[in-house]
């Protein structure tokens, strides 16, 4: 009860604009050609298994995990392979692609079988088949998470906190068969005894349906969290969910996880995928994206094979409104999304938001002086004073950026965004974290 | 499709407030005190309010012409401080010293040490204490209006002995004399709730300020009545509003905010009970204005999950 007031009361009071969420899914026509990269997850790239000419179809491999923290990379269309070559990616890493050139039928591969699972180890073979990562935006692989044996509490993440972005409203409110098939999988063969969704208050009527889908279901509960971004990271969702901290440190001398305190957090569309998997054999090759924003013509979600170009994808939504001048181009949602320079990079297993602005909505105001107002610390949802680090930074005050616990810094953005001064503050916290890491590795001061 | 796109770091879109909306919200929260002395003290409150803010606004945009700086006239602090100095003036004020004042405040509290949100104390306190200093007769020669009754009609509530024969509402409306500002009690009141309802500065100083004077007059003083009048007259309550919650010289933590608040009351109260000067509300700013750093440093919040990794490192070195 009183951490929920205190999350009420911490983070941004960003507006609630989710035009999208009334409107069903549509599926998008199959682009000509889809580029897909080796990395859509954090750890090591897959290794590519195809070569040019190959023929592939929906479900095929084309990328085998390169190593444990990896994830297989599967083709999203049925076609041929035109190309293997480097890309840049949207966030400036380089790796590697498959660019295939479809043929329009979407044909099946037959390797795709529903997986057989009779214990945790299978299951999590499965996931891993899957190629499942932490579909909300951070692309942790979800085998990884699943594999910790502390774990108590399954936390279901349904808070899209982002403004604009309704992509997991969506999913629970027209796949709650398969996250519920998913959540009961996890926790019986995980031997997890509670299940917590947490889907923040903006969404009625997704709290009411798994409500009544989850009533006769033990162990698992549908709570109702503050709408007050950002509630759907993941230290703060433990908090509000079970009222525990996630430590600074863990055990093992690392930053603090959701599982050293027995939690592990699985998006809502991440276990609606595993749900589908279980049923169909089909991989996550599909993603639903909500493309919206001022610039854009016709704001909808739409379900499109992953590695389809931003420019298809806006071209599937009636491309840029007449009249208006594009922008800015946002991958996520406008809080913690990337600005991309071009329309022609791929849709990634994580991106959940593709947001066109018009040059209007891009502007940004200019910073003038701190007055100390002390907002960006109401706003930081993690308890840190970032005007203070800015000034232990600007110092290069290593004592005080430690003793002020800079390395929590989860770059929300709910300091820039309650800048009265429009100071780029959570950059200048991005700066400080940076600059102390690479300082606590030379061995601190 | 997309020539020239903007690239920048998220987020990518901002809260609505910014410096001048904060700043105007305090100008808006101060009309009703500006309104309340044109009533009681007429005309020439306005005329001094006005030449005041004036005459801040001038030297705000002097200083930054004549130093090549960019002009902030524009965030409308200057306008804040200007009302502010104003409204801790007598109306008989001449309006040469309320220009000394507006000198002081700007230019040697505020823009010699770098302007806004680097002043150490607040603008229009330092004018107010400096034209006391230099000026003490000018500054003391309060006005009575003429609707004030008896017992008030030759000296402010606070120089009043036996402050039980107060009449509560006469002290509540600002019927007696003072300073232009801090007379109408009413008029703060609907000032400080519109700050607050507007999110524009937290209830936290002006509360514990308040508070901690009430507690200690009702126990120095053993009567409550008493107690009641004090928080109501003198500089209290507009200090407590309108000087003590000035972002830049007072804390950003709601623990320092809280230290900030029980030592200005503290102050002010020891200077009123114990002490032989007036002015005991802002010395008390004063004090904890330059206190400020030390509350931010003793009230650094917790941050999430900090505490447990303290207690399990303990737990490794065991």
């Amino acid at each position: 009860m009183f951490k929920s007031l205190k999350r009420s009361a911490k983070g941004a009071a960003v507006p609630h604009t989710k035009a999208t969420a009334g409107q069903p899914t549509n599926k998008m026509p199959v682009p000509e050609h889809v580029v897909i990269p080796m990395s859509m997850h954090i750890g090591a790239p897959a290794e590519p298994v195809v070569k040019k000419g190959d023929t592939v179809m929906v479900g095929t491999v084309i990328g085998k995990a390169g190593g444990f923290v990896s994830a297989n990379i599967y083709s999203s269309v049925s076609g041929t392979v035109q190309d293997i070559a480097p890309l840049r990616m949207v966030n400036g890493a380089m790796t590697t692609a498959v660019a295939i050139k479809t043929d329009g039928a979407q044909t099946v591969d037959p390797a795709c079988v529903p997986p057989v699972v009779t214990d945790k180890a299978s299951l999590l073979a499965a996931v891993q088949a899957c190629g499942l990562v932490g579909v909300g935006g951070a692309g942790f692989p979800t085998h990884v998470k699943l594999a910790a044996n502390t774990i108590d509490t399954l936390l279901i993440n349904a808070a899209e906190c982002e403004p604009y972005l309704t992509t997991d409203c969506r999913e629970m409110l027209e796949c709650s068969d398969t996250i519920i098939s998913g959540i009961t999988a996890v926790m019986k063969y995980c031997e997890i005894p509670h299940c917590i969704i947490g889907i923040e208050r903006n969404k009625p009527e997704c709290i009411d349906l798994l409500t009544s889908l989850t009533r006769e279901m033990k162990g698992v509960e549908v709570k109702g969290l503050p709408m007050r971004y950002p509630q759907g990271a993941e230290k703060t969702l433990v908090e509000t969910c079970t009222g525990r901290e996630v430590p600074q440190v863990g055990p093992s001398g690392k930053p603090g996880l959701p599982a050293d305190v027995g939690c592990v957090i699985m998006n809502v569309t991440s276990v609606s995928t595993l749900g589908k998997f279980l049923k169909t054999g089909i991989p996550l090759v599909t993603k639903r994206v909500t493309v919206e924003g001022d610039a854009i013509a016709r704001p909808q979600n739409i379900e499109v094979p992953i590695g389809t170009l931003y420019r298809d994808v806006i071209d599937a939504c009636g491309g840029v409104k007449e009249g208006v001048e594009l922008g800015k181009i946002i991958f996520g949602g406008p809080m913690m999304g990337g600005a991309a320079p071009s329309a022609d990079f791929p849709v990634l297993k994580q991106n959940n938001g593709l947001l066109l602005f018009s040059k209007k909505a891009a502007a940004l105001p200019e910073p003038s002086a701190c007055i100390r107002c002390g907002r960006c610390i109401e706003a930081c949802p993690m308890g840190l004073e970032p005007v203070v680090i800015a000034q232990d930074f600007s110092n290069k005050d290593f004592a005080a950026l430690k003793a002020r616990c800079v390395d929590l810094c989860v770059a929300c953005g709910s300091c820039t965004y309650a800048c009265p001064a429009k100071r780029p503050v959570s950059q200048t916290m991005g700066l400080a974290k940076g600059w102390y890491m690479a300082e606590l590795r030379k061995g601190g001061k | 499709m997309e020539d020239r796109l903007i690239v920048t770091a998220s987020p990518h879109i901002r809260d609505t407030s910014t410096t001048r909306g904060l700043m105007g919200n305090v100008v808006i929260a101060l009309l009703p005190a500006v309104l309340a002395a044109g009533l009681i003290f007429g005309v020439q409150a306005l005329v001094l309010v006005a030449v005041t803010t004036l005459a801040c606004v001038a030297f705000e945009y002097i200083y930054e012409k004549l130093l090549k700086k960019p002009n902030t006239v524009g965030d409308l602090s200057a306008v804040v401080t200007g009302i502010i100095l104003a409204l801790n003036m007598p109306v008989s004020m001449p309006l040469w010293i309320a220009v000394v004042g507006a000198f002081i405040a700007i230019v040697i509290t505020k823009q010699l040490f770098g302007g806004l949100g680097y002043n150490f104390a607040n603008p229009a306190l330092v004018g107010r204490i400096v034209l006391f200093l230099g000026f003490t007769s000018r500054m003391t020669a309060y006005v009575y209006p003429d609707m004030a009754v008896d017992a008030l009609a030759s000296a402010t509530p606070l120089a009043v002995a036996d402050k039980t024969t107060l009449p509560l509402l006469d002290v509540f409306l600002g019927f007696h004399g003072g300073m232009m500002g801090e007379v109408c009690v009413l008029a703060i009141l609907l000032g400080f709730a519109y700050l607050v309802a507007t999110r524009t500065i937290q209830a936290t100083i002006p509360v514990t300020i308040v508070a901690t004077v009430f507690v200690l007059t009702a126990l120095n003083t053993g009567s409550a009545y008493t107690a009641l009048i004090e928080c109501m007259s003198g500089g209290l309550l507009f200090g407590a509003v309108f000087m003590a919650t000035d972002y830049v010289t007072s804390p950003f933590t709601t623990k320092g905010k809280l230290f900030y608040g029980v030592f200005i009351g503290l102050i002010t109260f020891l200077i009123r009970h114990f002490g032989s000067m007036n002015e005991g509300m802002s010395y008390a700013i004063l004090l904890g204005n330059l206190m400020t750093p030390w509350f931010n440093a003793w009230g650094h919040q917790t941050p999430l999950g900090y505490k447990k990794a303290k207690k399990a490192k303990k737990g490794g070195a065991e």
